[in-house]
């Protein structure tokens, strides 16, 4: 089959290699019919994230047709399943508490002792990540390999398009867990940091869970025009100096709860940015945390501080004392993809949440290395990648 | 200094005596690691106790065959060759302990307790195993093709004990465009 794969720093290929096959009993392969780019692609992309192999196929949002089951798997040959990206057991301590993203038992146990050193325990099994999640084939391919197909994946009526239940794989739960994780009240302001995909639903999932107002802080005048779309007051922050504004739209308050839905590599010139930026390149650090702390420091006390966005490592000069101080509560995590999908599911279907505005680039899967320096480099329009094997160039 | 001791196992202890003094043979390095289980205590010792299933989820066990109630034959893979020996049960309380111990020049034991954790959380499963390193030859034995010290072994070991009792399976990623790697 083709599959794009990873070969270093800004090196993306599509290669063919052996189809995919099935393994354990309770996996399924599903033949892609859409496929998208992460934003958390890009910081493979960008080589952040360590014990990336070379010929490793990249791609964790993806849905498509089930081609082939194992005996244990519920899941029906011609069935189109829309697949999340954690691959989770369903029956582990964490699984059974709806943590999916937590489980036990996704990652083999030959790639769970780097995480047990680096984070105090394993982390679960992620597909087209990195050998830390248990270096599964991902799935901007032709085909992929799901384990667990008989709790991850869920069935999509007949004449749904592909392009309203796409997210359901990642950045549609994942902005809705981080306005989960912010427990917003009624007559609240909240901030969002980075206007990407995930911070769009979160402004989307904000005001659906009650928000009185959101702000959305970014640069990219696009995208701010999205979230504006959506109802939002916007900040650019290169404009203006995002601290006071926060502080102007609040009565000197600061927001109920921030949401940095950015993560490690994040952008402006900053002083702090400045010298993480250049910790980054000697690799005496890897994560640029300045949304982070900008949001902390900007959060009203009391408040909350939700993270979607991905870290991995550590963090210089973090504002512990603010949290402290100001008596916050910070909830993050990578998403629980299972517990949010028949909820969003359902709302799809009804209108009430709108997918398709994201997507500013339908390409064929052969040209997804070209997906990815878009996505990279034209970041204020280029909003959303989605790879089609087979789509034919208009 | 007080001689009282606090309540963490023994293989956990900064002192190298108290870390061997669970070492059934009087072996010179005893590991110990715990791990909780969504099942019932009953059904994991079952598993564990018909010895011919450790090699569904011991990475360097070939086979073990099961002579009669106490003893048994164990195949294990080496760095050159394959080393066996017999091994014979000390103790057991169904659902609760097994302990066994080989016989010969290959000195090893080993002992697991089965514990039900706190409400909700599983059974908890202590396995406790002492050999004879470093450079002793149980100490190659164990260590694998992989080159991985014994500790990093068992610790999978149990992760996939774990996995095949939660799961029914054991998680296993072979990328289609190359070998099965770590």
């Amino acid at each position: 089959m083709r599959a794009l794969t990873w070969h270093g720093k800004h090196d993306v290929r599509m290669e063919t290699v052996p189809d995919p096959e099935i393994l354990n009993p309770r996996d399924a392969i599903i033949k892609i019919t859409s496929t998208a780019i992460c934003g958390s692609d890009l910081h493979l992309y960008d080589a952040y994230i360590p014990t990336l192999q070379k010929g490793d196929i990249l791609g964790h949002e993806f849905m498509g047709e089930v081609m082939d089951v194992g005996p244990k798997s519920t899941l029906k040959k011609g069935q189109r399943v829309v697949v999340p990206f954690t691959i989770s057991c369903g029956s582990c301590f964490h699984c059974s508490k709806q943590q999916y993203s937590a489980c036990d038992n996704g990652n083999p146990a030959e790639n769970q002792d780097l995480g047990q050193e680096l984070y105090g325990e394993p982390m679960s099994g992620l597909f087209g990540y990195t050998h830390l999640t248990g270096g599964y084939p991902g799935g901007q391919a032709e085909y992929v390999r799901v384990p667990f197909s008989d709790v991850g994946p869920i069935v999509i009526p007949d004449g749904m398009p592909d392009d309203d239940v796409l997210f359901l794989s990642d950045i549609l739960p994942t902005g809705w867990m981080a306005a989960e994780n912010a427990m917003i009240e009624p007559g609240d302001t909240v901030a969002v940091w980075g206007c990407g995909p995930v911070g769009l639903f979160a402004v989307q999932a904000a005001f659906k869970m009650g928000a009185h107002r959101v702000i959305a802080i970014d640069h990219f005048p696009h995208r701010l025009e999205l979230a504006a779309g959506f109802g939002a007051l916007t900040i650019n922050f290169e404009q203006t100096d995002t601290y006071e504004a926060l502080m102007e739209f609040t009565g000197g308050i600061g927001p109920d709860a921030v949401i940095d839905a950015v993560g490690l590599e994040a952008h402006g010139f900053f002083a702090d940015n400045v010298v993480d930026q250049i910790k980054a390149s000697t690799f005496l650090g890897t994560d640029r945390p300045h949304a982070l702390r900008q949001a902390i420091v900007a959060c009203r006390k009391g408040g909350r501080v939700s993270v979607p966005g991905v870290y991995g490592g550590f963090i210089d000069k973090f504002p512990f004392g603010a949290l402290m101080e100001k008596g916050l509560t910070v909830k993050t995590g990578q998403t629980h993809v299972q517990k949010y999908l028949p909820q969003l599911l359902e709302m799809i279907g009804n209108k009430e949440l709108d997918t398709t505005f994201l997507i500013s680039h339908r390409l064929p899967l052969e040209q997804a290395a070209e997906g990815y320096r878009m996505f990279k480099n034209e970041q204020d329009t280029c909003t959303k990648v989605v790879l089609k094997p087979g789509l034919e160039l208009a | 200094m007080s001689d009282v001791r606090d309540d963490a196992p023994s293989y956990v202890s900064k002192d190298s005596d108290v870390q061997t003094s669970e070492a059934q043979g009087g072996e010179g390095t005893v590991w110990g690691h715990t791990v909780a289980i969504m099942r019932p205590r009953e059904e994991l010792y079952a598993y564990w106790r018909d010895f011919a299933n450790l090699a569904t989820f011991m990475e360097n066990i070939v086979s073990v065959d099961v002579a009669d109630a106490t003893r048994s034959h164990w195949t294990v893979k080496g760095p050159n060759g394959n080393y066996e020996w017999d091994s014979v049960v000390t103790e057991e309380r169904p659902g609760e302990l097994i302990a066994w111990e080989a016989q010969g020049d290959i000195k090893n034991s080993g002992r697991v307790e089965f514990r039900d954790g706190p409400p909700g959380h599983g059974t908890h499963v202590r396995a406790v195993l002492a050999y004879d390193p470093p450079g002793g030859l149980i100490g190659k034995a164990i260590a694998t093709l992989t080159q991985k010290e014994p500790q990093t072994s068992s610790r999978r070991d149990l992760r996939r004990f774990k996995q095949l009792m939660e799961t029914g399976e054991i998680a296993t990623t072979t990328p289609p465009n190359r070998e099965p790697h770590s």
